[in-house]
């Protein structure tokens, strides 16, 4: 038991270990919950081209030897808004413009990135992460922007809600439709800027998506969900770090494999939703309502 | 006559270029029932969303209550067709309706007692409190027709405009639905309905205006017994089994 405990404190006593861990457990739970709002949305994709699209800012920043976080928020931000605009144009889907920017900011970081001496090896941290190389003042800026993020979604919370359940209604009552979505695609932006450390360019979409996918199949109510959301990503990122320690593995994977278990155990064994456990009939386990559904049911 | 609560006059809209209606007069006065009927594509929906300000008049005017729609949105109840609404969404019926009236509440506030009665009340009207708890996923059709009407009557609106209501409901919603909005018109809500229910039309509302891109005919269902007019808001193939359906014909 003593042994357990004495792994369980190690790496604590590392200066860059405890940051490590305070960057993996703030970027958990700002992603969950940010996350649960990406998932209702079925905007994973626009995580993916958003985690993209902060390379060239960062990229930018290395350059000029400015601050990492600020670069890619900045350059997130000018994407998101890139695509909120584009995607006007009806005779374009948003995919498509979505495809088309995530692609292009990719290139630019990585011609940007190209302009500095010996940029292999920066390329890699940006790509899968450098959880053990974060500084003090990292590890300020992500609770910074995670608070402001956290806070943002509790005020625009029910918002957000009523414009994902049905824009047209949402519109109808005079709701900014169009401010709400630039809203949340700038709260992504920053909750992936602030996670990119931890995981990497390419797997921080994990972060985003796979905690709060796990969480809706363990819930059907969003006030649930945006609790055990943030839940699992940062005991799933805390838990892949020590795993990362004990056995000296790359750690951005170790986190996204964490959580990839955890969904899987969400979708085999989830109350009610999950494959092995859910009740054999498809019907609404309902009590009341036999006649409607009879009548529906012949009509 | 009262003075009406949506007025539009004379109302052109194009769509992508192409106009979907064209120069449409249409009232509606308080405690109205009034069905909009007319083939797919006929504009039906466009002119409801046009009362609301969704989509802007390319000539004409639209005027609720006095404002415009974009100022007049706390008097209007819109209840879209069922496919409008993320009905996989994790929320309860009671958390669905209240977001009826999310817009009323400020960014920092929480929802107020009247916010809550006003819930309840909506619930209550359309026999669905006791599944107030209840994910909307697990709703049947006429379930969720329920919540997105008492979604709308959470808001108390002066004007109540419904989007194919009773497509694909079953016979006790169709039965509640008929009693409520006949209640509705006789507490003074204006409310008008886009239908392809022609049958439940006639028996229940007090004007039908037959649209078709123009406004082809618009009075008494009784006073519609025009063969010409039918024709021309269906075309030849259709208007005849809705003519022997609706006895226009012997």
């Amino acid at each position: 038991m003593s042994a357990f405990l004495e792994a369980l404190i190690a790496p604590w006593e590392y200066d860059f270990w405890r940051r490590a861990l305070l960057v993996a457990l703030m970027s958990g739970v700002v992603c969950g919950v940010i996350g649960s709002h990406v998932v209702l949305r079925g905007m994973a994709f626009i995580g993916d081209a958003v985690a993209h699209s902060v390379f060239p800012g960062i990229a930018v920043a290395f350059v000029l030897g400015l601050d990492l976080v600020l670069g890619g928020a900045v350059a997130g931000v000018v994407t998101a808004l890139l695509i909120a605009v584009f995607t006007q144009n009806r005779r374009l889907k948003e995919d498509s413009v979505i495809g088309i920017f995530f692609a292009a900011s990719f290139g630019l970081g990585i011609v940007i990135l190209s302009t500095a001496p010996g940029y292999g090896g920066s390329l890699e941290s940006f790509l899968f992460g450098s959880i053990l190389g974060i500084s003090d003042s990292d590890v300020l800026s992500v609770a910074v922007i995670g608070a402001a993020v956290l806070l943002c979604t509790g005020v625009f919370n029910s918002r957000f809600v009523a414009t994902t359940l049905d824009r047209e209604q949402a519109r109808a009552v005079g709701l900014p439709v169009f401010g709400l979505d630039v809203a949340l695609h700038v709260m992504v932006t920053l909750a992936i800027v602030i996670s990119l450390q931890a995981v990497g360019n390419v797997l921080v979409l994990a972060l985003l998506v796979t905690p709060a996918a796990a969480a809706r199949l363990l819930t059907d109510r969003l006030g649930v969900m945006m609790l055990l959301a943030p839940l699992i990503g940062a005991g799933g990122s805390v838990l892949g770090l020590y795993l990362s320690y004990a056995f000296d593995l790359a750690a951005g994977g170790l986190i996204v494999l964490t959580l990839t278990a955890v969904f899987l155990l969400c979708w085999f064994f989830a109350p009610r939703h999950g494959l092995l456990t859910r009740p054999r009939r498809t019907a609404p386990a309902t009590a009341a309502p036999a006649p409607a559904a009879v009548a529906e049911e012949m009509s | 006559m009262s003075d009406p609560v949506l007025d539009i006059a004379g109302a052109t809209v194009l769509l992508g270029g192409r106009e979907v209606l064209s120069d449409v007069d249409f009232r509606l006065r308080q405690g109205e029932l009034v069905g909009l009927i007319g083939p797919n594509g006929a504009g039906k929906t466009t002119l409801l969303r046009t009362a609301l300000g969704l989509v802007p008049v390319h000539r004409g005017s639209v005027v609720v209550g006095g404002r415009a729609p974009r100022q007049a949105q706390g008097a209007l109840g819109y209840v879209p067709q069922r496919h409008e609404f993320a009905w996989d969404f994790p929320i309860t019926v009671e958390g669905a309706v209240a977001t009826g009236r999310t817009h009323l509440t400020g960014l920092l506030r929480r929802r107020t007692a009247r916010d809550r009665d006003a819930v309840t009340g909506a619930l209550d009207r359309v026999g669905m409190a006791d599944l107030r708890t209840r994910p909307v996923g697990e709703l049947s059709g006429g379930q969720r027709q329920r919540v997105l009407v008492a979604r709308a009557l959470a808001l108390r609106p002066r004007v109540l405009l419904l989007d194919e209501p009773f497509t694909g409901i079953d016979a006790p919603t169709q039965e509640l639905l008929s009693t409520l909005l006949t209640d509705l018109r006789d507490e003074g809500v204006a409310v008008l309905m886009t239908t392809h229910d022609l049958a439940a039309a006639t028996s229940l509302c007090s004007r039908l205006c037959l649209l078709n891109r123009v406004v082809v005919a618009d009075g008494e269902p009784a006073a519609l017994a025009d063969t010409d007019i039918w024709l021309r808001t269906f075309g030849l193939d259709r208007a005849g089994q809705l003519l022997k359906a609706l006895g226009v014909t012997g």
